[in-house]
This record gives C-alpha cells, sequence and structure tokens, in this order.
C-alpha cells in the first residue's frame, strides 16, 4: 500500500456486494401490490400459453364445434351433456376456451409489439440525445408530430390500408408506441450525458457507440423498463380496440377485443357472457401489468427510497 | 520551473465561447423581424498556460472563472472555439486517428465530483479495466492484474474490485477515479477541482497520493482548485484566472509572496492564517460579474481598488513583470 492504511469498506447495508438487478428484485419482493401483480399477470400468460393443453376446446376446431349449442348461458348444459363454465358465443364456441386462446393473441401482440416498439424507441432516444445536432432535431420532430395525432387514429388509418392481420396490427402498434419511448428515453440520455462519468468515458478515448451502449443505456434503464412496463398494457387495450372496431386481427384468430366485439349484438338480449367475460379476462391483464408498472416506478424512484 | 524547452502541453490563445441555441419559434419570430436574444458567455477567453514535463501547475480563481471549461479543454474533451491545443509541440486538433487517440490517453483528466464520475452500473474493476482491454493494452488475466496493480497504487484494496461505486466511500472513490486514468499509463493528469469534495481528512491523503505518484510515476499536473492553500501545498507554478482570463502567472513561492494583480493580492488576503491575530478580513468587494455581461476593459475594474480610468477601457494584456512572472494589469506599466 502507498498509503498506511487503507481505506476501509464502507460500512452499513451495502457491505454486501448485489448488482443492482438482484437488490431491484430484493426490493420488488418486499412489496405486496407488486407481487401479487406479477402473480396474476404470470397465471394469466401461463394460461395463455398453456391454452393447446388446458382449454376444454379448440374454438379454431369447426369440427368440435356444436351450431346447436349457440349462446347457452354459463353453467348450462347442451344437448351433448357438456357443460359450459362460462357459456358459449353465438356459433356454439365454448367461452372458456375462446378467451384463453384470445389471450394468446392479446398477449402475443402486446409484448411484442412493446418489444420492437422499445427497442426502436431507445435507438432513437439514446442517439438524439447522445449526437444531438440536426439528428435530434429531425428525430424529435417526427416524434412531435406522431404524437400530436391520436394514437388510436394513426392504427386506424395504417390498418385500413394495410388490412386485418395479426401482423400488421404488431406494426401498428410498433408505429404508435415508439414514439413515447423515443421521448422518454431521450430524456433520461440527456440527464445521464452531462454526468460526468460520460466524460471520463469520452476521456478515455471509447467510441460513441461504446459510450452509447456499455454508459448511457444500462443508465436508462430504469425509465425503460417502467414504461415499458405499463405500455404493455396500454399496447393490449389498442389491439383490443382495433380488433373491436373491426380492423385488427382476422375473425380466424379471434383475441379479446374480437370477442368482445361478437358478443356486442347480444349485449342487450341479455346474453352478456359473449361480451362480459372476455371484457373481464382483458381488465384483469391490464390491470395486473399497470399494477406491476406503478409499483416498479416508486421502487425505481431514488427519492421515494427509505 | 522554466517555461523554456518544448512543454508537454500548452495553451495558445486558447477561447471557448458557449451560444444559446436558437429555437424554432424565435427563428420564425426572426421572420418577423424580432432580433433573436443570442447570448453568447466567454468561459475561456484567449489563455495562454504551457506546462512543462513533470511540472505541477494550479490554476487558481472563483467558481464560474472558467476554469473547468479549461480543463476541459486541455484533457481533449471539450475542443477550443478559438486558438490552439499543442501537445509535445503539436497542434492536437490536426491529428490523426491514433495519434488522437495516443493524445486522449496520455492527458487523462480526475473529475471533482466522485459520485457523478463513475458509471453506478459498472464494478470497480469494470471501470478499472475498461480502457486497457478495450485499447488492447492488456488482454485476458493482464486486464486483472493491471487493475490491482493501479488500485495497489492508489492505495485501495484490490478486493474492493468487484464492488459497485455506491457501496464505496467518498475517499474510496476518488481513488478509483484516479486508478481508472492511471490505468492507461498517462504523461499528463488534469486535476479538476480532485479533492474539493472529499473531507479535510481525507483530502489530505488524496494530495499526499498526487504527489507520490508524481515521483514515482513522472507524472505531469494541471492541478484547477478554487483553494489556495491547496494549491500552494502542490504546485510549482500558478496561474489566477479570473472571468474567463488569465491575470497572474509565476512560480508559486514568489507568487504568493508578493502578488502583482489586485485580484491576487485581494485573494491571498482572505486565507486565513493562524498566526495572524489582529483579524481583519476584508472581503474582496463586490460580487464577480455576470459572465454573459462581462465588464468592459479589464473585467477586474469594477472590483479593483486601484482601478483607473484606463481599466475600463483597455483590456491589460498577459506582459512579463519579472523573470518568469506574468502579470494582466495596467499597474505595471506605472511603475
Amino acid at each position: 500500500m502507498t498509503e498506511p492504511s487503507p481505506e476501509r469498506p464502507a460500512s452499513g447495508a451495502a457491505v454486501t456486494a448485489a448488482a443492482p438487478a438482484v437488490d431491484l428484485w430484493r426490493r420488488f419482493r418486499g412489496d405486496g401490490v407488486a407481487v401479487g401483480g406479477l402473480l396474476v399477470f404470470l397465471v394469466v400468460a401461463a394460461a395463455a400459453l398453456a391454452a393447446p393443453w388446458i382449454a376444454p376446446q379448440d374454438p379454431y376446431d369447426l369440427t368440435a364445434i356444436d351450431l346447436f349449442d349457440g349462446r347457452l348461458a354459463p353453467g348450462e348444459e347442451s344437448l351433448s351433456g357438456t357443460v359450459y363454465l362460462l357459456g358459449t358465443d353465438d356459433q356454439g364456441r365454448d367461452m372458456v376456451s375462446a378467451i384463453l386462446y384470445g389471450l394468446r393473441i392479446s398477449l402475443m401482440v402486446g409484448v411484442v409489439g412493446t418489444l420492437f416498439a422499445v427497442a426502436i424507441g431507445v435507438l432513437a432516444g439514446l442517439t438524439a440525445a447522445y449526437l444531438g445536432r440536426w439528428w435530434e432535431t429531425g428525430l424529435m420532430r417526427l416524434v412531435d408530430f406522431q404524437l400530436s395525432f391520436p394514437a388510436i387514429m394513426v392504427a386506424l388509418i395504417l390498418l385500413a390500408i394495410l388490412g386485418r392481420g395479426v401482423d400488421k396490427v404488431i406494426l401498428a402498434i410498433i408505429l404508435v408506441h415508439w414514439a413515447q419511448y423515443a421521448r422518454v428515453i431521450r430524456g433520461a440520455a440527456l440527464v445521464e450525458r452531462n454526468k460526468e462519468y460520460i466524460e471520463a468515458a469520452q476521456n478515455l478515448g471509447f467510441s460513441r457507440l461504446r459510450i452509447m451502449l456499455v454508459h448511457l443505456l444500462p443508465n436508462c434503464l430504469a425509465p425503460i423498463l417502467v414504461v415499458g412496463t405499463i405500455r404493455i398494457a396500454s399496447a393490449i387495450s389498442t389491439e383490443a380496440t382495433l380488433s373491436f372496431l373491426g380492423v385488427g386481427v382476422p375473425i380466424t384468430e379471434p383475441s379479446l377485443g374480437l370477442l368482445i366485439a361478437n358478443g356486442y349484438d347480444y349485449l342487450m338480449s341479455g346474453q352478456y357472457w359473449i361480451s362480459v367475460f372476455p371484457g373481464v379476462a382483458l381488465l384483469i391483464l391490464i390491470v395486473a401489468i399497470n399494477l406491476i408498472g406503478d409499483r416498479l416506478r416508486d421502487i425505481l424512484n431514488p427519492r421515494l427510497r427509505t | 520551473m522554466s517555461e523554456t524547452g518544448t512543454p508537454i502541453l500548452a495553451l495558445e490563445a486558447v477561447g471557448r465561447r458557449f451560444e444559446r441555441s436558437i429555437d424554432m419559434a424565435e427563428r420564425l419570430l426572426a421572420l418577423f423581424g424580432r432580433r433573436p436574444d443570442r447570448r453568447t458567455v466567454h468561459a475561456v477567453d484567449s489563455a495562454d498556460l504551457a506546462v512543462a514535463e513533470g511540472e505541477v501547475v494550479g490554476l487558481v480563481g472563483e467558481s464560474g472563472c472558467g476554469k473547468s471549461t479549461l480543463a476541459r479543454i486541455a484533457a481533449g474533451i471539450l475542443p477550443p472555439s478559438a486558438g490552439t491545443v499543442r501537445f509535445r509541440g503539436r497542434d492536437v486538433a490536426g491529428l490523426g486517428q491514433t495519434e488522437r487517440l495516443a493524445y486522449t490517453l496520455q492527458v487523462q483528466m480526475i473529475f471533482q465530483d466522485p459520485f457523478a464520475s463513475l458509471n453506478p452500473r459498472q464494478t470497480v474493476g469494470t471501470i478499472i479495466g475498461e480502457a486497457p482491454r478495450v485499447h488492447g493494452l492488456a488482454t485476458g488475466p493482464a486486464v486483472a492484474e493491471r487493475v490491482a496493480r493501479v488500485m495497489h497504487e492508489v492505495g485501495l484494496d484490490p478486493s474492493l474490485a468487484g464492488r459497485f461505486p455506491h457501496q464505496l466511500s467518498g475517499g474510496q472513490r476518488q481513488r478509483v477515479g484516479i486508478a481508472r486514468a492511471l490505468s492507461v499509463d498517462p504523461r499528463f493528469l488534469v486535476c479538476d477541482e480532485a479533492v474539493s469534495a472529499l473531507d479535510v481528512s481525507v483530502r489530505a491523503q488524496v494530495l499526499n497520493l498526487f504527489l507520490d505518484l508524481r515521483r514515482d510515476r513522472g507524472l505531469t499536473y494541471l492541478f484547477i482548485s478554487h483553494d489556495l492553500s491547496v494549491v500552494r501545498h502542490i504546485a510549482d507554478r500558478v496561474a489566477i484566472m479570473y472571468l474567463g482570463r488569465i491575470v497572474e502567472r509565476g512560480p508559486a513561492a514568489a507568487l504568493f509572496a508578493t502578488p502583482t494583480h489586485p485580484y491576487t493580492q485581494a485573494l491571498l488576503a482572505e486565507i486565513p492564517r493562524l498566526s495572524r491575530r489582529r483579524r481583519r478580513f476584508t472581503p474582496v468587494a463586490g460580487e464577480i460579474p455576470s459572465p454573459l455581461r462581462p465588464p468592459p476593459g479589464c473585467h477586474f475594474h469594477p472590483r479593483c481598488p486601484h482601478a483607473l480610468a484606463r481599466c475600463r477601457d483597455e483590456t491589460p494584456a498577459l506582459r512579463p513583470v519579472a523573470p518568469g512572472r506574468w502579470s494582466a494589469c495596467h499597474l505595471n506599466d506605472q511603475a
């Protein structure tokens, strides 16, 4: 040692070395609402993923469906002796199965759409904040321009041009959502890029790509995580809205929104279950995701740390 | 230390302006004849400073006088908007990519805030080892060896390499910052208020570390501080800065003994001393003026007790007043 007494590690809670991810999980675990939301989400997601194995019926298989079973109330027994727990729709499809398969489509569209939108938004926001100049001006004016239109309108126009289809709905969601991420990430990155550790990285002769990806990006992860989680719920509801309006997924791959739309005609005839149960499933999914996102925001907010 | 021979780093008439950018709304207003409010800050105004190999040059000034901007220009983080920076006699603006990298690595900066200057998502080992690894100064297991060696050199236990910055104390973090700079074998350290954020007890240890490193590695320093006692302890030569200009420059001992510029005199009068029994505390009169609208002529004239009519109109040049001593004051002409 060049010093007579090398400094000792800081005492207190910080002595145990912990990666930020581990630390995050520890604080997340202590939050009842967050854990509850996560559990509900995991159960719903697991049920959706396992639909082909746990659903009583394959709603895509027309031979399994009996038109005479159409619009049976929940718990009612059909002529063939099958009990439909949540009733059937107008074509005699079991609602439990339809909801499970519908959740698959809704989740897939929401998650895939959000992942791509986050990737594009992060790329745009990071480069805008770090490179600046005309690139930043151009990108951010584009973001302003896009955000000045209601998201649903942009998606509607796009789908009116492209036509129906799961892939097209995902494309519409990416296009509608990337701008939000770009703006949030740019804001976070602008704060971080003025800190001295970025100057230190420049001083060590690192490339701009390395500074952006290794130094800037990891320090902007907290807002990405929070906004990303909350926006998954928003993407799912965008998809449901589009499908409800009849421009979303095709009738052969019914999502929750489409199921709600199917039951809409019978809602006033007292046959509530065709719309209401898919609606409840959608509600549970979105509330669970929003709870997780909301709690993540509190947990990751350094000012609320105790 | 002399000013002859090729200095390791020379700033020649270096200036740096910061301009507020004009946004679209103002550009639209400009079309209708409203002149945009283009405010310019001259953070550094034609500063000359040469640092010889092995020397420690102290740069002193009040906050907001452009010290940190000058530090960043010297370290190559900010390009100057006027003047030239020469490293070993060569203009750094004209360097090719490999030479530019060599200059960047040879001149390393130590930052003021030990909390903001370390990437909070990286471990100490990664922070120190990243540059040698990326630039191929060490590969494979040699990276860890190099990290352990510099950590040892700055008085950190190499077992701390797995820690994150938030698990360390302020003094430890500053040592990590120094180790990071040393990891690329620099010849020159620019220390921007490197000990100001530290506790007094730790400050002395870190200052001694700088002196040890100077002895062991033959480092050259540009040591920036607002704290005269720190500079007096460490520097061979001192430059005094006021509102973007260097107003006095000279060997530390002589400058502290007989300051020539009224601003330096006022600064030195402010150092509290135990030996001075009768405490007559006279602060520099007035506030430091806004760098947006610096006073004309000599920037110091509104606060100067000896100001002449000439000081209001004419900017005094930095001129030699004695061997090795330079001062920018009209009073020197009268003597």
